[in-house]
């Protein structure tokens, strides 16, 4: 059934296509909130700063919010229609959100129309990301041979990360290339450049909608198809059978509710420590994370690859431990070696410490690819065919969404009400992390389904 | 461990509302030391997202102090259609 039939070349063109058009949606998820700051001078009154940055910042914790809903809508699609279409659709949702947030006027010119518009299109982009990542890692999944779930989905887990390396290269790219003088280069970005990474990302999207229309429908939702066994009402069926539900509730806290929140730790509440409390400067901020990033994506693989070996439970188990117990440590290194240089606003890193603060960046998201690389496989595994789609995407995020999303904003918020430890914002990914971790350790089996097609 | 997957079942049961308690309490208290609307969206949105994820904790608690994890299906032949 599995596409072994058509080789090796098969299933590459598989990933090809599904990793792009993921890549892409996350790419266009993740520009938005690496300019949350330039957003708000846009769009939001420039009477109180904080509250402009506020405002965005609820724009893009709503994006978040609306993930699940996303996953519920075009995961029940999926199940109902097919995978292809689905991540067809959600993919031309994304692209044209994205763009259209590019072309908004400004406050300053229409009014309040302007931040209604944008908040609109965030929360269409939230909807359309809760639908893809679920209907991509289904597919993938659908089409690998037993004995390397793990290694192919993997592929599917690197996207995120990618997404999240490609959006900052396009901002610093474009930041520092719209002036010779660098000055007047960053005060055009400001005023108008930053639009320019939502512009071009269509030019992506069209490439990966011309990609997946050439792809064939998964071989076994065409089987279920064929044979009228696909489910009538996936939602009923998910959340209101009680041996389904079960497997949602553990698969939510007992693994993608602690992915989640070392996920974010280990990417954007590092990037956003680094600038707010370490006081880097922008640009040093985001190439430590560019380059940690570009190191430890491999792992993804390497740890999709190792779970179809010992399992995907214990791997992801140790991803979570070493995240809290290490944070801390990581943390208080960072902020030592930011403190001996100079602290204050804007500090510039020499060659020794800057490459410094990239290896504990690099543990941080080494720990990521272990919570996050086998987790595709994992999920796949643990619901049929006919509800696959919708049952895996809701505790993926709400998981990664919810509990993932807001760690920037919760850790954030710690350190203004607990004022006295610069530490304090990551008590919320450890607590998080330590009780899935229990819950995983504890429930979970390291069983590897050898077969999905039922 | 099945005993102890019973067991941690009740601690999932009572982590839900000391969650809510814990998150509610918090919420008062931010939004009567700043009184501003940012505030009140902010703990707002929070306190709508995770009532209903503490509401699945304490089912997922019930589920386990029933028993309902000592076996974990090895297929979907193993759960029943509706």
């Amino acid at each position: 059934m599995i596409i072994k039939d058509k080789g090796a070349r098969g299933i590459w063109k598989v990933i090809g296509a599904s990793s792009v058009g993921t890549l892409i949606e996350w790419y266009d998820f993740y520009i938005f909130g690496s300019l949350a700051t330039v957003i708000a001078s846009q769009f939001f009154p420039k009477t109180n700063p904080t509250a402009a940055l506020l405002s965005t910042l609820a724009t893009f914790a709503a994006g978040f919010i609306v993930r699940p809903f996303g996953a519920l809508f075009f995961g029940r699609l999926g199940d109902l229609i097919g995978r292809k279409h689905t991540f067809l659709l959600t993919l031309i949702l994304m692209g044209g959100s994205t763009f259209a947030i590019g072309l908004v006027p400004s406050y300053e010119t229409i009014g309040f129309a302007a931040p209604i518009i944008v908040l609109v299109l965030r929360l269409l982009q939230g909807l359309a990301l809760g639908g893809e990542y679920g209907g991509a890692a289904t597919y993938v999944a659908e089409h690998a041979p037993p004995g390397r779930r793990g290694f192919y989905t993997s592929w599917i887990q690197t996207t995120a990360t990618l997404g999240l390396f490609v959006s900052l290269g396009v901002i610093l790219v474009t930041r520092h290339s719209l002036d010779g003088d660098q000055q007047r280069s960053i005060e055009k970005f400001n005023n108008w450049g930053w639009r320019i990474p939502f512009l071009v990302s269509i030019i992506l999207v069209l490439l990966s909608i011309y990609i997946r229309l050439k792809m064939k429908e998964s071989p076994l939702f065409s089987k279920l198809k064929s044979e009228g066994k696909i489910s009538i009402n996936p939602l009923k069926e998910s959340f209101t059978n009680r041996a389904n539900l079960k497997m949602v509730l553990l698969a939510l806290f007992g693994a993608t509710m602690g992915q989640g929140v070392i996920w974010y730790t280990g990417q954007f509440y590092a990037q956003s420590f680094l600038e707010n409390v370490c006081k880097l400067n922008f640009d040093q901020s985001r190439t430590i994370l560019i380059w940690a990033i570009l190191f430890a994506t491999p792992f993804f693989v390497v740890f999709g690859n190792l779970s179809d070996k010992i399992g995907r439970k214990w791997i992801m188990m140790a991803g979570m431990l070493l995240g809290i117990i290490f944070y801390r440590p990581i943390y208080q290194q960072c902020l030592q070696i930011c403190q001996a240089v100079n602290f204050g606003s804007g500090v510039t890193l020499p060659p020794a410490e800057y490459w410094k603060i990239v290896a504990l960046v690099f543990v941080q998201i080494l720990f990521v690819t272990m919570v996050y690389g086998p987790i595709a496989a994992f999920l796949v595994e643990l619901f049929p065919t006919r509800i696959r789609y919708t049952s895996m995407s809701l505790p993926y995020h709400i998981g990664n969404g919810v509990f993932g999303g807001l760690t920037p904003f919760i850790a954030t918020l710690l350190t203004t009400i607990y004022t006295d430890d610069k530490l304090v914002g990551l008590w919320y990914p450890i607590i998080v992390a330590s009780i899935s971790l229990v819950i995983g350790v504890v429930y979970l089996t390291n069983h590897i389904d050898p077969d999905v097609n039922d | 461990m099945n005993q102890l997957k019973k067991y941690l079942g009740i601690v999932w049961m009572l982590l839900g509302p000391a969650a809510i308690y814990f998150l509610l309490a918090t919420a008062i208290s931010e939004v009567n030391r700043k009184p501003v609307i940012d505030t009140k969206i902010q703990w707002g949105v929070f306190i709508v997202i995770f009532l209903p994820i503490a509401i699945g904790l304490c089912i997922f608690g019930y589920y386990a102090f029933k028993g309902e994890y000592d076996h974990l299906p090895e297929s979907s032949g193993e759960i029943p259609e509706d």
